[in-house]
């Protein structure tokens, strides 16, 4: 129920209110319609979205730093585990 | 950024695990959680590491009450249009669903957003009653409609707060639980703050976590990491989507619309302020009011079906296979309680994938 799915914002619509807050999304190919109205989201950005609304946006940079840093620290701390 | 995958670094953190050797029982309350830890075979390889993960009441679908479920169905017969999330469709109330009140001939949809409900409401002339489920994820989107409604449109509000179950658990001692994997998308919109009253007052590590493998095994080697130094606080794995203040514009549009009131939630007594209402400015919206006199011909109490251990699963205490019915009287096709309906309940996950 809480699932939300990632998505790039291709085009947002013009206005305020009910119009300036639908986009249209593609979701790895398929294109959808999604409310952007509780994300200050602009083109180009990655969401997620979660029953048609975007709940989030992304931070790709943070995803590659994550995995990076996890691997270095279980590298370095391999004799000592108990202590990290 | 979407396969958050690791093999290398999955294989050392079940190696650290195991070496670590910590017997523990963690908790998460969330049906994704559950997926990912069955269909990525996690909960087994986690056991021989020495973790044990629990589901808790993490499917909305499955703690919304009979009652809940025999309102809308009552709306339905009487002439209004119901709509919901599919999930919610087949989930029985004390004896039929919403599907059986469909197929009898009623005015039942399906929707996948409630802007599609919206568009329903604003193509006719009959009443359209929104039966609204979900937790923090879901609830702002929900409020986020209010501006745009049609006159025909109103809420029947199910939605539910996912920090005040957590404490309820506790404060029940059922189970020791050693900490909790906290839902990545709840967590998206209230961020980390609500969550720590509960490491304060119940000495309770917690890890939000996000939905890939290796987001969960992450979060159960950071809880492990809390318990061995004896730390007890919040913290977040899921840093590429939750901010620590979480996503302030949907809370407010949240709060703006809804308040907190004492609920009861399936298998669960009532546990204060865990659920949502709408506020008195909206409650020309909210069904409850707007159907008062007809709703007020309902029962306040309803039995749970006849053997449905649903409620037990809900707190933890079983797993599914532990239940009569499981996979014999209640299969996804036959449900007879919520967990075998929902994707996200713990028992239609056990039953999909063929493993606890």
């Amino acid at each position: 129920m809480c699932l939300a799915i990632p998505a790039k914002v291709v085009e947002i619509g013009k206005g305020e209110g009910k119009e300036g807050a639908k986009a249209k999304a593609d979701f790895g190919g398929i294109s959808r319609e999604i409310d952007v109205s509780l994300v200050d989201a602009k083109v180009g950005d990655y969401v997620m979205v979660h029953a048609g609304f975007a709940i989030e946006i992304m931070d790709e940079h943070e995803a590659k730093e994550t995995i990076e840093l996890w691997k270095e620290m279980l590298e370095k701390c391999s004799d000592t585990e108990t202590r990290i | 950024m979407f396969r958050y995958r690791n093999e290398d670094l999955a294989k050392q953190i079940l190696e650290k695990l195991k070496h670590l050797n910590l017997n523990l029982r963690l908790m998460h309350v969330c049906g994704t959680h559950q997926d990912t830890l069955v269909r990525f075979g996690l909960n087994l390889m986690l056991k021989e590491a020495g973790v044990e993960i629990r589901p808790g009441p993490g499917c909305p679908v499955c703690v919304t009450t009979a009652k809940e479920i025999e309102e809308a169905i009552l709306l339905a017969r009487k002439g209004k249009v119901v709509a919901t999330f599919g999930d919610m469709f087949r989930v029985p109330g004390e004896k039929l669903s919403l599907a059986d009140v469909k197929a009898e001939g009623f005015d039942v949809r399906v929707v996948y957003s409630i802007t599609d409900c919206i568009s329903l409401a604003e193509k006719t002339n009959k009443d359209v009653v929104f039966f609204s489920i979900g937790f923090e994820t879901t609830t702002p989107a929900t409020a986020s409609v209010i501006s745009t409604r049609p006159n025909n449109f109103s809420i029947l509000s199910a939605h539910r707060l996912i920090p005040p179950a957590m404490e309820a658990l506790i404060r029940m001692g059922e189970m020791k639980i050693d900490g909790f994997i906290n839902p990545g998308h709840v967590s998206t919109i209230i961020g980390e703050k609500p969550y720590e009253f509960i490491s304060s007052r119940h000495k309770m590590p917690q890890v939000i976590a996000g939905f890939e493998p290796l987001d969960v095994l992450i979060a159960v080697y950071m809880l492990a990491m809390q318990i061995i130094r004896g730390e007890v606080r919040v913290e977040n794995e899921y840093t590429r989507v939750v901010r620590p203040e979480g996503n302030e514009k949907a809370r407010q549009t949240m709060n703006e619309v809804f308040e907190p009131f004492d609920t009861s939630w399936r298998g669960f007594p009532v546990i204060p302020s865990s659920g949502l209402r709408l506020k008195k400015k909206f409650e020309e919206y909210d069904a409850r009011k707007r159907y008062e006199d007809e709703l007020s011909t309902l029962d306040n109490e309803y039995k749970e079906p006849a053997g449905c251990r649903c409620g037990e699963i809900l707190r933890g205490l079983v797993y599914p296979d532990e239940c009569p019915l499981f996979g014999k009287v209640c299969t996804p096709r036959h449900p007879v309680g919520p967990g075998m309906v929902s994707r996200e309940g713990s028992c239609n996950i056990m039953l999909r994938y063929g493993e606890r």
